[in-house]
């Protein structure tokens, strides 16, 4: 091979991967789009499935004007609950993980080895003894039901940690010296010096909770509290053969999370690097 | 996901001498910051976590009946044991971890060295590449339906291009491709994660490393299997370990497309467990699943703390 082409070979390689990742997208694109089913179910297996040929919005409005399957209702919840757990868990996880870096109780080690240990025990494990805590406290078909379970996060306590412990000691006692309390230092300086951090698990969570689907799956039973994540579930099954109005539904429910990720992209992309391992 | 060795507990300063009040309301502040959490943790995480290793020796059913719940020892240790369902569920997960996790990190790894090596569009590439990511996942399964069909999905039109003789492939509706097909579909869905944490490790070997070994002589191939691998040697554990972790809890993708069958070909671990206990409300043996389950992934996630030193 010659240096002259072998210079386009990885120019070609990811042209490959891209042409990959993006054939099954625009066919979600290109088939909501058409309205006609007969001719989707024809083309379904050609490359007119992924280039798109008709521009027709009507698959939206069977979506949007569905009363069985109220999308912005999903909408809705899913919002609910994404906020519900990303904000109020950044706000307990940070706080907690501030006293254990700058507080004084002996019970700091025991804590921190605590949440280090909780961190491997896998959520799948725990779904049907917190279902039947739930179910006995009635909490089952509720947004709290979807939210409450959720807001402490060992991970995120432990993030916040190593990014606390790693402050400057003078900051911490100038604060003291000011008459600044612990919650006062924690609300004035450490919240807001921890927005990497901050930005790095709202991104995590985000994702997560859009995605989660065993546990809305056990706890929810109709339109009034489920998620967007079981409702595409429930559409994809009632709806089989009707794949321009799937698609439809597929289309509406990725734009909010896409959105997120064009405007945040770089700080996306930073988020999940530092989920992984430094050497 | 937590690789950093955890940093040491400060020790506070002695600081001047503080008013009885004082050392009050410092202890009542720092009260208020950690018992949120605390409370959290212990009602949501710890106590569903003994509840579970508890229920798996009881025969407790979700909705309550007549009968008072009984302690019935090993008895749903011994079942599950016993129980060809159960196993069936077990290697079908070790299954689809022994294929996906090698295909999905040589595409995550492939596709970071294009990344990290000097290519045009490199920032439009990254973009694309990370699409499968913040498409959510019920999204993902629906389109592989779509390519799924049969008999003239575009799989099945793609594999005849490729020269495939046969009628069709009945991509999960065979019980000899239901697997295979999930996990393309699964490897898609998740490559971009692992990309970037390759990317990340890729980026923090010593360009100088390549450079010298050039001046060596060594070609390609060389430079990669032993500047490029070893540099990731750590990364390679921590990845393989999370991503074979990910693939036991595999669920919504066969509850979705095949429910387990056909012939419970595709039926996993975690899928089981959601079967006998919220389907077939046996939470007593189920619990007992759960608890085997929880030994398995820890099992795996303590070998990572092993493989790796420093940790």
């Amino acid at each position: 091979m010659t240096s002259r082409s072998a210079r386009y070979v990885p120019t070609i390689l990811a042209i490959v991967m891209a042409v990959i990742v993006l054939v099954p997208l625009s066919m979600m694109f290109t088939v909501s789009l058409n309205p006609d089913e007969a001719q989707i179910q024809i083309t379904l297996g050609t490359v007119r499935a992924f280039i798109p040929h008709v521009a027709s919005l009507e698959n939206y409005q069977h979506v949007l004007a569905d009363p069985h399957q109220p999308f912005l209702r999903y909408l809705l919840n899913t919002v609910i609950i994404v906020v519900g757990i990303v904000g109020l868990g950044l706000l307990v996880n940070a706080s907690a993980a501030f006293a254990l870096a700058w507080g004084q109780g002996a019970y700091r080690k025991l804590f921190i080895g605590v949440v280090i240990a909780v961190y491997v025990i896998p959520g799948e494990s725990l779904v049907l003894p917190l279902l039947l805590m739930m179910s006995r406290v009635g909490w089952v078909d509720s947004y709290q039901v979807q939210i409450v379970p959720f807001i402490a996060n060992s991970f995120a306590i432990f993030l916040f940690y190593q990014f606390f412990t790693g402050m400057p000691r003078e900051l911490m006692e100038a604060a003291k010296i000011d008459g600044a309390g612990l919650l006062q230092t924690f609300f004035r300086i450490g919240l807001p010096l921890s927005m990497p951090v901050v930005s790095t698990l709202a991104i995590l969570g985000f994702l997560d909770a859009w995605n989660s689907y065993l546990w809305p799956l056990m706890v929810t039973r109709g339109p009034e509290y489920r998620p967007l994540s079981v409702a595409m579930a429930t559409y994809f099954t009632g709806q089989q053969a009707f794949w321009g109005n799937v698609m439809a539904f597929a289309v509406l429910m990725t734009l909010p999370v896409l959105i997120v990720y064009l405007i945040f992209q770089r700080w996306f992309v930073a988020s999940v690097m530092s989920s992984g391992v430094k050497g | 996901m937590i690789q950093r060795p955890p940093p040491k507990v400060v020790p506070t300063a002695p600081g001047p001498p503080v008013s009885r009040s004082g050392r009050l309301s410092a202890l009542l502040h720092e009260t208020a910051l950690i018992a949120p959490a605390a409370i959290l943790l212990i009602v949501f995480l710890i106590l569903p976590f003994f509840m579970a290793g508890y229920l798996s020796f009881t025969n407790e059913r979700l909705v309550p009946r007549p009968i008072p719940t009984r302690f019935v020892g090993f008895e749903n240790y011994t079942r599950v044991l016993g129980d060809p369902d159960f196993w069936q569920a077990f290697r079908n997960t070790f299954y689809f971890a022994l294929l996906v996790v090698p295909l999905q990190l040589s595409m995550s790894l492939g596709a970071a060295m294009l990344l990290n090596g000097r290519l045009r569009f490199r920032s439009f590439f990254r973009s694309v590449a990370l699409l499968p990511l913040v498409t959510p996942i019920t999204v993902i399964i629906v389109i592989w339906a779509a390519m799924f069909q049969i008999p003239d999905g575009l799989l099945n039109n793609l594999i005849r291009l490729f020269g495939y003789r046969g009628d069709y492939v009945n991509w999960l509706g065979d019980a000899r491709w239901a697997m295979p097909s999930i996990v393309l579909l699964s490897a898609w869905a998740t490559f971009p994660f692992q990309m970037l944490i390759y990317l990340a490790g890729l980026q923090d070997i010593p360009i100088e490393r390549y450079e010298a070994a050039r001046i060596d002589g060594a070609n390609t191939w060389a430079q990669f299997r032993y500047i490029t691998l070893t540099g990731l040697r750590n990364v390679h554990v921590f990845v393989v370990i999370t991503t074979t972790i990910q693939a036991f809890k595999l669920f919504v993708q066969v509850d979705l497309l095949t429910r387990g069958g056909p012939l419970g070909s595709t039926n996993t671990l975690v899928r089981y467990m959601v079967q006998e206990g919220y389907s077939a409300q046996r939470i007593g043996y189920a619990s007992a699943i759960a608890i085997i389950f929880f030994i398995l992934v820890t099992t795996f996630a303590l070998l990572q703390r092993v493989l790796i030193p420093n940790d």
